[in-house]
């Protein structure tokens, strides 16, 4: 019970574990490009969240500059890969990952 | 930090994350699982304010809420026709990709729960950060800071670049 009330290290550990098995399973299991997406930024999500923990219970500030690069980072891929999203679409009329089979048009 | 609201308050966030990250993976609706996204970063950034990185909460909801999901929900209406109401994705590998899914969390939760070596630094950070974060920048992570610059710089141009239309290619058409 004193573990349950007393919010440490460990729950944040956990509620990480969950964002990036989901994340991961996203990528697995889906067909549509976009729900892809989706689970990639679960997973940098779960990344932030464990570099942000260890950071407060460390006391240092490295952990913290990290989330926030990995944020700009995250901005970045997410543009890019709607575009090329987007371009796949235009190329092969759907986004369903499993029928793009060619790499030329 | 055993203060009742404080945990309360605190398996709340946690619950909304969770929660919402299964309903954006579990949903076969495109549109419900974007918008589940959406409790799952503000769940998140909740959490960072727990973890005492306020900027980064801020910096959470303006970029991942502001700009990735719009982007994302942008993708669904431009690949998918709204009216067709036709937003199911399918499943591939479902029975392989559930057992990982048991497998990671369950070995994970295993392994934090059995580990009793955490030992918390005496100086935990307390307060905002923002300050810390503007010195850190300007000091340790110039570097890093301008590369992101150029990277982002390189990014737009880019994702501009790709996802253009082709105006010759349709007047030919």
């Amino acid at each position: 019970m004193e573990q349950l009330t007393t919010i440490g290290l460990n729950h944040y550990l956990t509620i990480s574990a969950f964002l990036l098995c989901f994340g991961i399973y996203a990528v697995m299991t889906r067909k549509n490009a976009i729900v892809i997406l989706m689970g990639v930024e679960l997973i940098l999500n779960a990344a932030n969240i464990n570099f942000l923990a260890f950071s407060k219970y460390n006391g240092g500030m490295e952990g913290v500059m990290f989330s926030l690069f990995i944020i700009v980072l995250a901005a970045a891929e997410a543009a890019i890969a709607l575009a090329i999203v987007i371009n796949i679409f235009k190329i092969f009329r759907s986004v369903d990952v499993s029928s793009i089979d060619s790499m030329k048009e | 930090m055993s203060n009742p609201t404080y945990t309360v308050i605190f398996y709340l966030f946690a619950a909304i994350t969770v929660f919402s990250a299964a309903f954006v993976v579990f949903s076969r609706n495109v549109i419900y699982s974007a918008f589940s996204l959406l409790f799952t970063f503000f769940g998140a950034a909740a959490l960072y304010v727990f973890l005492s990185a306020d900027f980064i909460a801020v910096t959470q909801v303006v970029v991942y809420v502001g700009g990735i999901l719009v982007l994302l929900l942008f993708g669904v209406m431009f690949t998918n026709s709204i009216m067709k109401a036709d937003l199911k994705s399918d499943v591939l590998h479902f029975v392989p990709g559930t057992l990982l899914l048991l497998g990671m969390i369950g070995a994970m939760l295993y392994t934090f729960y059995t580990t009793h070596g955490w030992m918390p630094s005496e100086t935990q950070l307390q307060g905002s950060v923002v300050e810390r974060i503007g010195i850190e920048t300007m000091s340790r992570y110039v570097l890093p800071f301008e590369m992101a610059s150029i990277l982002l710089l390189a990014a737009l141009i880019g994702a501009a670049f790709l996802a253009r239309f082709e105006k010759q290619g349709n007047k030919e058409q």
